[in-house]
């Protein structure tokens, strides 16, 4: 192999996978998360994003924010497409619970069961929750 | 099997007990011979970092522990600087051991070490 054709990009992959379990507003982990996945993407892992529980009200279409004097950054999201994070599972049976389906959310995800959630999850070398 | 851990500890020295648990494998590990490279502080954990604290006398002191160990164990304890400027805790308060820097450091951690560990809520 010449030079030239070798192959760029980091020595070592991992899969690295964040879990967020919180609403988006009340504490700051959801925020907090997104900065660290957004920071994440920029280093060529394999990096997945997992929204379970009251997690994925951070997903949710719409949200207002005016009442609580909060930035709403539900729209910083749809950047994640944009850094290549393009795994982006949400919990079956948390949507169901909470009523809400996919076209309720603001971005493209994959809806899984718990049963193959906890597949992925095992699979993973880190996960980060929050 | 000697392993080599990188750890994550995202809540403050006092509300929860996040940090003791953390200090506490991170003592054991490094006590059984397994080597403690990195202790990223994010979310109030950046508070563990704050040399201004001070616990009553009969109360443990996570700040001043956290630097004993570091010193001792050539451990990176490194406090997030997005956290940590929204928190007030600047390079001015930092305890000894403690240096602020960006997440790049927690994803390089998770990269490097055999295993990264979470403390939290």
């Amino acid at each position: 192999m010449e030079p030239w054709e070798e192959e760029e990009g980091p020595e070592v992959v991992k899969r690295f996978m964040y879990v967020n379990r919180r609403a988006p507003y009340g504490t700051i982990y959801a925020l907090e998360c997104l900065e660290v996945v957004l920071v994440a993407a920029a280093f060529d892992q394999d990096v997945s994003v997992v929204f379970v529980d009251d997690g994925i009200y951070q997903l949710k279409k719409d949200q207002d924010t005016s009442g609580i004097g909060m930035k709403n950054f539900s729209k910083t999201y749809r950047a994640l497409d944009d850094y290549d994070v393009e795994k982006i599972y949400v919990e079956k049976e948390s949507l169901e619970k909470r009523g809400l389906t996919e076209d309720d959310l603001i971005i493209p995800v994959e809806v899984v069961a718990a049963d193959n959630l906890r597949g992925i999850m095992a699979q993973q070398d880190v996960v980060i929750s929050s | 099997m000697i392993m080599k851990f990188g750890i994550l500890v995202n809540e403050g020295p006092f509300t929860h007990q996040a940090s003791d648990s953390a200090y506490r494998f991170a003592a054991a590990a490094i006590e059984k011979g397994h080597e403690v490279s990195r202790v990223f502080f994010y979310n109030d954990g950046v508070f563990n970092a704050n040399k201004l604290s001070e616990p009553q006398t009969d109360d443990r002191n996570l700040v001043a522990l956290w630097s004993d160990l570091a010193k001792t164990n050539d451990i990176d304890l490194v406090v997030c600087i997005a956290a940590a400027l929204r928190r007030g805790i600047k390079e001015e308060v930092l305890k000894d051991g403690f240096r602020i820097s960006g997440l790049g450091q927690l994803v390089e951690a998770g990269i490097e070490n055999d295993r990264l560990v979470v403390f939290g809520d």
